[in-house]
């Protein structure tokens, strides 16, 4: 087991090395001009390019300049770990501002998640036991209306019915659970709900998928056999047996939302690192693209070690793989 | 030993269907059994005879909700198939135990296999979990598992096939069943293994006094074990009776064609006859008697009508042919002069 988790620890170290290697390549070295101009923002005047050239090394070779890099992120800059520069065109650190958003972004998506998993998993396993009975027909009906729903439609339907015409929920924004938690919560709950929805869709369909394909192996005639209750035989037997994908997608959904909840983000103004993103994108601001970009790889990487942690306690066989 | 009057389980015109898209599939007709405790009754039959279907509906295994079940099943006088699901659950693992085929796929690839005993012997009684492991480790040592206390928290993959199979069958015996179903549990595993498996099966029904029910195509298997036989063909009996009676006097010509097509230390290769054809097909069998299109004996009663399972005469076991006795006892006579002339 624990050569099991050193292997896949060493594993994740060469892939975050590789995203590294990767991000700088396209950032310093791809031939779109003067690296230094990309990232000294709009109209930068001789002074602020020498200094841009000069801090990020770009009158070096590109294997110091890589060095440098490489050196930042993994032991922080003169802003703090990790370092991640400066944006030139926002006026501030890198890192101050992926820090200031990813709170948002992670709690919206812990709270999706838990919801997401909660509900698909159980819509999964009612339909799958009731296959091809009412009940099967409309989880899976819902899940196809998930499914196929548009985040930003959703988004601004549930905004419309629940706080404008209902009042229930508070509108568009964030607040943060340290200020009000009520308000935090009532702001969330629907981004949670709308970001949930289209996953708890997917999850649905895959537990029923992958349970129902267990319900026929042989060791569950066997549980049958032992004489022990249905409902074992199902939870107990099934579902573990079922996991398997279930917390592989899972893994990948919540790594790949730390940059991608975008649509949630802008529908619900959240502002959050997805939200960062898109408009640093937008305005050409690469510094800051970078450090999302890097963040959001790392997570992907980090998540990626969980789950397949996490697949050694669920299925001994992996252990000795 | 003791051989009880009243039968262990009773099987009374057991009949399944399966209603399917393309028609209704006729897997079991009207089979009718009795096991006495002490008894291992074998049942052959090809893939697809309706075997281990005959087993899952007494153990009440079937889909209820796509299966349509008759006949009866008393065990112990107790009709099984009235019973429901609730009841029959705890009749099953604990009166009734079952072993199948693919020991590899027959535990529980997550659970350790101790775990995996224990959770069979708070099925039917909450003994406590110490308890229930001390009895898992108990019976893992009874079937011949070495050094059964560390094995039992080991992993099925870390067993070999044979080891899981005694794991399956000390599983089976947690509760000391009066009746085991054995679904082919040697066809998966190494020859070697095979005949340890089957010394373990007749073992436990000797200590236990239980009676086993053997399902198989191996005719040898049955040979070796088996105190009764019931050939089983598209899903009907074909031929039923003491086993030393049914090898040494074979009265339907199915059974015949498997023991023709069944190599013996005595019998060259090349003297291999197969069953030519393949099993009907179970939404339209035959007319007649099912297997009258792959009988080199068929004559005219065949296609027309289904004989009925009788005894030809009196001194005679069951079968079900429409061919008359004399033919019938031919087969055993040649057999015996082949066997004089191989040894020879």
């Amino acid at each position: 087991m624990a050569l099991y988790i050193a292997r896949r620890l060493l594993w994740t170290i060469v892939v975050v090395f590789c995203v590294i290697g990767i991000s700088f390549a396209i950032f310093y070295l791809l031939p779109a001009g003067d690296p230094a101009l990309r990232f000294a923002g709009k109209s930068p005047s001789p002074q602020l390019l020498a200094h841009v050239r000069h801090e990020l090394g770009l009158d070096k070779p590109w294997y110091e300049q890589f060095g440098k890099f490489t050196w930042h992120f993994f032991r922080g800059d003169q802003f703090g770990w990790p370092g991640l520069g400066y944006t030139y065109a926002g006026g501030s650190s890198v890192k101050s501002l992926v820090f200031s958003r990813a709170p948002r972004t992670l709690l919206l998506i812990l709270g999706a998640a838990i919801l997401w998993l909660v509900v698909g998993v159980a819509i999964g396993v009612l339909s799958a036991i009731k296959r091809r009975s009412a009940v099967d027909r409309v989880a899976m009906g819902f899940a196809l209306f998930g499914i196929s729903t548009p985040v930003f439609w959703l988004g601004l339907m549930a905004l419309y019915i629940f706080w404008a015409k209902l009042g229930w929920t508070a509108g568009t924004g964030y607040v943060s659970p340290v200020d009000s938690f009520t308000g935090f919560f009532s702001h969330m709950i629907l981004p949670w709900c709308v970001l949930a929805l289209l996953y708890a869709a997917f999850y649905a369909r895959m537990t029923r998928n992958s349970l129902l394909e267990t319900l026929g192996e042989d060791y569950i005639r066997t549980a049958r056999a032992k004489g022990l209750p249905e409902r074992t035989v199902i939870l107990k037997h099934g579902l573990r047996a079922s996991l398997t994908p279930i917390v592989t997608m899972f893994g990948m959904d919540v790594a790949l939302l730390v940059g991608g909840a975008i649509i949630t983000e802008t529908v619900f103004n959240i502002q959050g690192l997805g939200y960062l993103a898109i408009n640093s994108a937008l305005q050409q601001d690469l510094p800051v693209v970078l450090g999302v970009v890097l963040i959001t790889a790392v997570a992907v990487a980090l998540a990626n070690l969980i789950v397949d942690i996490l697949y050694a306690f669920i299925d001994p066989r992996v252990r000795y793989a | 030993m003791s051989t009880d009057a009243t039968p262990l389980l009773e099987v009374r015109d057991l009949t399944v269907r399966f209603p399917t898209p393309d028609g209704v599939v006729q897997a079991v007709s009207n089979v009718s059994y009795t096991l006495r405790r002490g008894e291992t009754l074998g049942i052959v039959g090809e893939s697809g005879s309706g075997k281990s279907v005959s087993n899952l509906a007494i153990m009440g295994l079937l889909n209820r909700s796509r299966t349509a079940i008759s006949g009866e099943v008393l065990f112990e006088g107790r009709e099984l198939l009235a019973l429901p699901p609730e009841q029959i659950r705890e009749i099953r693992g604990k009166d009734i135990a079952m072993i199948f085929q693919d020991p590899f796929a027959s535990l529980h690839p997550m659970y350790r296999v101790g775990q995996q005993l224990a959770e069979a012997v708070l099925a039917h009684g909450d003994v406590g979990k110490q308890k229930a492991w001390e009895r898992a480790v108990e019976l893992l040592d009874q079937v011949g598992i070495p050094n059964a206390a560390n094995r039992a928290r080991d992993y099925p993959h870390q067993f070999s096939g044979g080891m899981r199979q005694r794991a399956m069958i000390a599983m089976a015996l947690v509760h000391n069943p009066d009746v085991l179903i054995a679904d082919e549990p040697t066809t998966a595993l190494d020859v070697t293994v095979q005949a340890q498996i089957l010394e373990l099966i007749d073992q436990v029904k000797r200590e236990f006094d239980i009676g086993v029910i053997l399902v198989t195509h191996d005719l040898g298997v049955v040979a070796e074990t088996a105190n009764s036989v019931l050939v089983m063909y598209a899903g009907r009996i074909m031929e039923y009776g003491p086993a030393a009676q049914v090898f040494a006097q074979p009265q339907h010509p199915y059974a015949w064609g498997l023991l023709d097509s069944m190599p013996t230390i005595e019998r060259r290769l090349e003297a291999l006859v197969p069953i030519e054809g393949s099993p009907p097909s179970l939404i339209a069998p035959p007319s007649g008697c099912p297997f009258h299109p792959r009988c080199p004996y068929a004559f005219a009663p065949c296609p027309r009508d289904q004989p009925p399972l009788t005894a030809p005469v009196p001194e005679a076991h069951l079968d079900a042919c429409h061919l008359p006795w004399e033919r019938k006892l031919d087969y055993g006579s040649k057999r015996s002069v082949a066997r004089m002339g191989d040894a020879a």
